[in-house]
């Protein structure tokens, strides 16, 4: 603190108090709705305090499911959702680890040519190619498949940039001394380079974990079958309901649910959370 | 010796001799470029200059036809002006709050680490629930926000006022970027010297002279590396939360540019124009990567 000004602290905590309570206040009352019982939400406000009916909601959700929307149980959409997040995740920290390494440490003709060709993925997100993806991820028949799902998302850029940059800070010395014990790249890489990585690997995981769990529009086009739903982009159906039905409670709780294992990632490793959010992006 | 190449390039001094491994190591990667981003990249530009009949049988070489069909629709025309409005009203605000529970939390000794966690997580939620939490606080019916705003004179309605549908997509996409921006303000907080800042209390400048002469300045590589993040973030990853929410509605008031491409694409099976939409949004996001790493670049000379 540079100076003494006891009302400028008082306004920074007050600033601080409303800037939170505008960050959970939505996430509050989504709680709130997801407590209630269906009749809650047919007229007037919404409640703004807990109701009684919260493991009912979550129970009736999470096993069976709200069977107006076609979509299934919350435990099957989390599953798969799951499956996708831990898949690519796994997926893209393993090609690209494995790539950074072979543009470092060798040289060879098209070195340079692969760079580019990995740099120019960062210019074309699934947005802006929607047809055709699906229409090659059709004719390779991964419609409706954990396959479909993940391995189109696992080419990453950021993550070979992150290691390219990483394995550069690295000492020539560390290689030279490996050469001379007689060590091959395989070996090199297995027990020098991966070990070394290690707090870089967990820092990229969160955040890919978070990537691949809120994948939207991915999902919403590869799956015709509600077994390989996720809950993100099963949301959609529910919401579709609610507009005419109101289920809130319903929709809230697999609200809650899908936000519950990314904020919890966050909050439990934020520190890793951080470093990788810094150090990755672009 | 040969140090005078760009530094994106280089490589080690000791390398392994090996010449066939290091292209299966980069096979995998590769393989799933080309046939996932290039090949479909690819075919978007080839489809763009196409007309295809509806079922898909027989297509024609139309030059740019798809592409000046586009720029004298109006439905085009307007779902730009409202990407554009969107993407500075969500950037903007986003910012600016960011901005200043930045600030905030960087006069703090204590307790900024309890304020940090408490405004970090919403990174971590999707951007469809953050849609549909906003949908359901502003529901013309039970919303609490439209009761509220019943109070002021406003009667909410966003399935039919376009402008209401419009705040509320700016209000859930802000909502759900401020963490972001405001772990990156931070860290160009903390980043800045104390000595300039103790300098200028010492002869005297205030708090708020020291943030627009000293603090903000200093702080411009962060604003500007998230203003380019903000509005790749605003016109692309905001898809569903228009998808799960307006649908483009009402009256095509919040249609941006990918929902717009999804809707003639999918939805409608107008392979031209949504080929054409796509290239249009490849070259944007070119454009912005483009300056990104310009930027980046010159950071490092910092």
């Amino acid at each position: 603190m540079i100076e003494n000004r006891p009302w400028l602290n008082v306004f920074t905590h007050l600033v601080l108090i409303l800037g939170v309570a505008i960050v959970i206040a939505p996430v509050y009352l989504a709680f709130v709705a997801s407590t209630h019982g269906d009749g809650a939400f047919v007229s007037g406000v919404m409640p703004l305090w807990p109701g009684s009916e919260m493991a009912a909601n979550y129970g009736s959700m999470f096993t069976t499911g709200m069977a107006k929307s076609g979509a299934p149980p919350l435990a099957l959409m989390m599953w798969n959702a799951l499956v996708m997040a831990v898949v690519i995740t796994v997926g893209k920290i393993a090609i690209s680890i494995i790539s950074a390494y072979a543009i470092i440490y060798f040289r060879f003709p098209g070195r340079v040519l692969f760079f580019w060709m990995i740099f120019i993925t960062l210019m074309l997100p699934v947005e802006v190619r929607i047809v055709p993806t699906f229409k090659v991820v059709a004719d390779l028949g991964m419609l409706n498949s954990y396959a479909g799902l993940t391995l189109p998302l696992i080419a990453s850029a950021t993550a070979t940039f992150l290691f390219r940059q990483f394995f550069m800070t690295l000492p020539d010395e560390l290689t030279e001394a490996a050469r001379v014990d007689g060590a091959g790249p395989m070996r090199f890489f297995r027990d020098i380079l991966l070990p070394l990585s290690r707090t870089n690997i967990a820092a990229l995981s969160v955040i890919l974990f978070i990537y691949g769990w809120v994948q939207y529009l991915w999902p919403l086009l590869v799956t015709t079958d509600p077994r390989y739903y996720t809950i993100v982009m099963g949301i959609k159906r529910m919401v579709a309901v609610a507009e005419a039905d109101p289920q809130w409670n319903l929709v809230m709780a697999a609200v809650m649910l899908a936000m519950l294992p990314p904020v919890l990632v966050v909050i439990l490793m934020q520190r890793l959370f951080v470093k990788g959010l810094v150090e990755t992006e672009k | 010796m040969l140090q005078t190449g760009r530094p994106r390039m280089q490589t080690k001094r000791t390398i392994f001799p090996n010449k066939v491994l290091p292209y299966a190591l980069l096979a995998p990667q590769i393989a799933i470029t080309v046939v996932f981003f290039l090949w479909p990249a690819g075919q978007a530009v080839v489809s763009s200059f196409l007309r295809e009949d509806p079922f898909g049988l027989a297509s024609t070489f139309v030059w740019f036809e798809n592409y000046t069909r586009l720029f004298e629709d109006p439905a085009y025309v307007d779902s730009l002006r409202v990407t554009a409005a969107f993407a500075i009203a969500v950037t903007f605000c986003s910012m600016t709050f960011a901005l200043l529970l930045a600030v905030a939390v960087n006069r703090l000794i204590r307790l900024g680490g309890v304020y940090t966690t408490l405004l970090v997580w919403p990174y971590a939620v999707a951007p469809v629930v953050a849609g549909v939490l906003w949908w359901f606080l502003f529901n013309p019916t039970i919303g609490i926000l439209p009761y509220l705003l019943s109070f002021m004179g406003v009667h909410w309605n966003h399935r039919i006022n376009g402008n209401h549908a419009m705040i509320m997509l700016v209000v859930a996409a802000s909502w759900k970027q401020i963490s972001y921006n405001f772990l990156f303000f931070v860290a160009g907080l903390q980043s800045i010297p104390r000595s300039l800042i103790e300098a200028a209390a010492i002869d005297g400048a205030g708090p708020m002279k020291r943030f627009w002469t000293i603090i903000f300045p200093l702080l411009s590589p962060t604003t500007f590396f998230l203003l380019i993040i903000n509005v790749n973030y605003a016109m692309f990853d905001t898809f569903s939360i228009v998808d799960a929410t307006t649908g483009g509605g009402p009256a095509g008031a919040t249609n941006i540019l990918v929902f717009k491409v999804f809707a003639d694409g999918i939805l409608g099976l107008n392979i031209g124009s949504s080929a054409a939409q796509s290239v249009i949004l490849m070259m944007i996001v070119i454009a912005l990567t483009f300056v990104q790493f310009r930027y980046v670049e010159r950071r490092v000379q910092y």
